[in-house]
């Protein structure tokens, strides 16, 4: 069993827990955006004294009433997105003002369309390149959406409004990455279990300073026990890197079980792992070029061409002395399918075990999932 | 002292001791519907002794034997067996009951493995449910297969080649051609996993399939490279746990 704290919140528990939060905020005033992407700029919606909620997306619940008006075969997180929304389930979805959606994948972008009848959605349109003229595009979309933010709520954002916002939201990156970044210890200090499952769940906290303090009185006592009871006596279980497609819907089925099989979960190259959080926003820049700079920037693999995510994969093999790389891909996630033959070509040829499993939010296929990873890890040895 | 690998696979449950000084034992039992029973059967046979044996289980019903010193993927197992019937560089192709596997081995040791999605198609479960369809048993379904012009089957779904298979009988089609379709599928199936895996040094199969000679050569066709077999071919997965058993190490109770 993994070792976790007693304290200890599922994303579940967390999620539950802000429902009440948010309505008691809602009741006095507070304006709320809900957004599902890490492409969404985040300050613009701060600088606005608004908040970002995070929307449900990760439970097989709803994907059934979600497929009476979308196609079976797409991606379990837009599925369940649009699942959440339309059966009314997803309290964040219910208290947003609207929700921003972006133009990354196909299938969310044209989910989005559906989604508009349900609450009004914004969508930025993300271009898929990152040379200037995508810069540029870029750019005035976003202040688009500022735009649209100040005519919503009847507001003026100034620029030190924005630089502001940015100031705070890159403060919140530092501790997420500092929380990441016990993983490069020897043994590793806290289970990628709850490793993710904190920092998943930390957006149900509206207020981003109380969000940082929480991750950092958690970094304090990690780093205290570690420093106490475990270090100079390094481990020798595998030390594994998570890639690929965000996996909340599929934590319990794969991090979880690698991990109990005997295997750490020491780094994350996703989403809502260290994929946001590498590049800061430019605080000396003008506000608006530094947000459209960094968000282009974030290594998804909707980008044509990725590279920058490879290198990171590289950097992060060496940063966290990783022994495999496993690859989670959620059914009928084009991009990310078709990139993870460059990502297994680059860690193979490194002489790394690289593991791929594509997989839904069902339990289907728990056992054959628990297999290839006992098997991933006797390669590891 | 014995050293026994036992693999429950999904159909039949295959049993391999090695003893020094001694002829190998292999012998195979129907999983059943409990792979718990079968253990304890195969149990009894061996006269397992916690003292005098060290035992390796494997396959889908490896956590079934709980007297097992230890407990080993058949993947591991597959490529362990395999270098040793096979070389110590090749790859192993694994048709099993529910799953096939291909397993790239290097000196001796898996270094990487694909198994097929969640679904049957390309497994010895589709064989099998099409030979009951056409009243035939494996052995049957082969020898109509043999010398039989292929009707093509192109569901990949087993559930939907079923009713491909019914609507060629109703049609009149001839049994050995069905027939001859239905392996044809299975070996197209997996010589598309072997091609996306890659294949490096010789190609060897291993399991139920491999008493068939006629399956072996619709594979090596597709693969356009001659797949090799081995009378203990269908052990490979139990002799791989019985050499691990031999092997030893601290993590073995």
């Amino acid at each position: 069993m993994l070792k976790l704290p007693e304290n200890f919140q599922s994303y579940g528990d967390a999620r539950r827990a802000g429902f009440m939060r948010l309505k008691e905020a809602k009741e006095n005033g507070a304006r709320v955006v809900g957004v599902y992407c890490s492409f969404v700029p985040h300050e613009l919606i701060l600088a606005a004294g608004a908040s970002a909620v995070p929307l449900c997306a990760t439970s097989e619940e709803p994907i059934a009433a979600a497929e009476a008006d979308l196609p079976r075969n797409l991606c379990p997180l837009i599925k369940a997105s649009y699942g959440f929304a339309k059966t009314d389930t997803c309290p964040y979805f219910y208290f947003s003002d609207f929700i921003v959606g972006e133009t990354t994948c196909d299938g969310k972008k044209k989910m989005f369309e559906l989604l508009n009848d349900i609450k009004e959605t914004y969508v930025l349109q993300l271009p898929s390149s990152r040379n200037a003229a995508a810069l540029e595009l870029w750019k005035k979309e976003l202040i688009a959406f500022k735009e649209k933010l100040e005519s919503f709520y009847h507001i003026t954002i100034t620029d030190d409004d924005i630089r502001q916002a940015i100031r705070r939201k890159n403060r919140e990156r530092k501790v997420m990455k500092t929380f990441f970044e016990l993983g490069t210890l020897n043994p590793a200090p806290i289970s990628g279990y709850e490793l993710s499952t904190r920092t998943d769940s930390s957006g149900f906290e509206l207020n981003i300073d109380k969000r940082c303090e929480a991750i950092e009185e958690r970094i304090a006592q990690v780093q205290a026990d570690w420093e106490a009871n475990y270090k100079g006596k390094p481990s020798n279980k595998p030390r594994i890197l998570v890639t690929g497609c965000p996996f909340g819907g599929v934590r319990d089925k794969i991090v979880k079980t690698v991990e109990e099989l005997g295997a750490d979960v020491v780094a994350f190259d996703s989403c809502s792992g260290v994929r946001e959080k590498i590049e800061l926003v430019d605080e000396t820049m003008p506000v608006m070029d530094a947000l459209a700079k960094k968000y282009l920037n974030i290594n998804c693999s909707v980008m044509s061409p990725n590279n920058t995510r490879i290198e990171y994969i590289g950097e992060m093999i060496e940063e966290y002395a990783i022994d495999g790389v496993l690859e989670i891909i959620l059914q009928a996630c084009h991009t990310f399918n078709v990139e993870s033959h460059l990502v297994k070509k680059y860690v193979t040829g490194r002489g790394m075990p690289y593991l791929m499993l594509e997989t839904d939010y069902s339990t289907a296929d728990a056992g054959q999932i628990n297999t290839r990873l006992s098997a991933f890890l006797e390669t590891i040895g | 002292m014995r050293y026994i690998g036992i693999d429950i696979g999904s159909t039949a449950s295959k049993t391999v001791v090695l003893e020094d000084g001694k002829e190998d034992i292999c012998f195979t039992l129907p999983t059943g519907w409990s792979g718990k029973e079968t253990a304890m059967a195969i149990c009894k046979k061996l006269d397992a002794d916690k003292g005098g044996d060290r035992i390796v289980a494997t396959g889908y019903g490896r956590v079934c034997v709980d007297y097992a010193d230890k407990i080993v993927t058949e993947i591991t197992c597959h490529g362990r067996g395999g270098s040793q019937l096979f070389g110590t560089d090749c790859t192993i192709i694994d048709v099993g009951g529910q799953d096939t596997k291909v397993i790239t081995v290097s000196g001796g040791t898996v270094t990487d493995f694909l198994m097929n999605d969640k679904c049957s198609a390309g497994t010895g479960k589709f064989l099998e449910i099409m030979a009951g369809r056409l009243g035939a048993t494996m052995e049957e379904l082969f020898a109509l297969a043999e010398g039989s012009d292929p009707v093509p089957i192109s569901s990949m779904c087993t559930v939907f080649a079923e009713s491909e298979v019914i609507s060629h009988i109703g049609s009149g089609e001839k049994r050995g051609d069905i027939a001859a379709g239905v392996v044809d599928s299975v070996a197209s199936r997996v010589a598309g996993l072997c091609t996306r895996h890659g294949i490096r040094g010789k190609a060897a199969l291993t399991g139920g399939l491999c008493n068939s000679p006629y399956f072996i050569q619709r594979l090596s066709e597709k693969l356009g490279v001659p797949v090799e077999t081995h009378s203990m071919g269908r052990y490979a997965g139990a002799l791989g746990a019985a050499l691990i058993a031999r092997q030893g190490g601290k993590s073995f109770r």
